[in-house]
């Protein structure tokens, strides 16, 4: 798995789509999976830098890799901040008039879509998030 | 990374989004808007250069959609095949007008 380790903060977010990117360009991936997987990168990420460690900071480690056989990328997050299982985030109600929507909960729903396998599992005191998707 | 450029002719704003509407350059689109709807009648968000949107973009259009509702509206036109799956995943393509 290759590894990138950054700040934990919504500036830390291009260098971390950039190294995914830089890796799926080596797979000739496709560039609608490509967009799937940055908007899941975009939502996960933006989630740890602005709660995992809030009000504080920490850091954050993105892991890639790419099983050829199974032409699956994962993505797999990193931190050591507060206990956070995005999967048992309740989807927001989508049939509220403009008025009354909210955004809470949206991006996670957005992920549950565009990925095919989303695993979550807390050790050693870690968030460890896990991300799939098959090309 | 997000280009935006605006035209405003008779009361008619037409903002061009090029790129990426993400968390990193959503507060940046929301800024200019804001700064841009003073004596506009009808708002219009051309997205044919847009990559994707994500949800800090999707909370920027529903601000923009409320601050028009009382205006003469607001369109989004030109939304390609990842937007408009994102647009019905998260329900707005029931509360935008997407042409």
């Amino acid at each position: 798995m290759k590894e990138l380790k950054v700040k934990a903060i919504v500036a830390s977010l291009p260098e971390v789509t950039a190294f995914i990117d830089a890796q799926l360009e080596e797979i000739a991936c496709p560039v609608r999976a490509q967009m799937h997987i940055d908007l899941a990168i975009d939502e996960l990420f933006a989630n740890i830098a602005n709660y995992a460690y809030a009000p504080g900071t920490g850091d954050a480690v993105v892991g890639y890799e790419y099983d050829e056989k199974e032409r699956t990328v994962s993505v797999t997050f990193t931190d050591s901040g507060v206990p956070f299982d995005p999967m048992q985030n309740p989807d927001p109600d989508i049939s509220l008039p403009a008025e009354e929507r909210q955004i809470g909960g949206l991006g996670i729903m957005m992920v549950k879509k565009v990925m095919d396998d989303i695993v979550y599992r807390y050790e050693n005191g870690k968030n460890i998030l896990t991300i799939r998707k098959k090309l | 990374m997000l280009n935006i450029s605006k035209n405003l002719t008779d009361g008619k704003e037409t903002i061009t989004l090029e790129g990426r509407l993400d968390t990193v350059s959503s507060p940046e689109f929301e800024k200019e808007l804001k700064g841009s709807l003073d004596g506009v009648s009808e708002l219009v968000l051309d997205f044919e250069k847009l990559e994707y949107i994500s949800s800090a973009g999707l909370r920027v259009l529903l601000v923009a959609q409320k601050m028009m509702a009382d205006k003469g509206g607001m369109k989004v036109t030109h939304v390609n095949e990842t937007i408009t799956e994102i647009f019905e995943v998260t329900g707005f393509s029931d509360i935008l007008t997407v042409e």
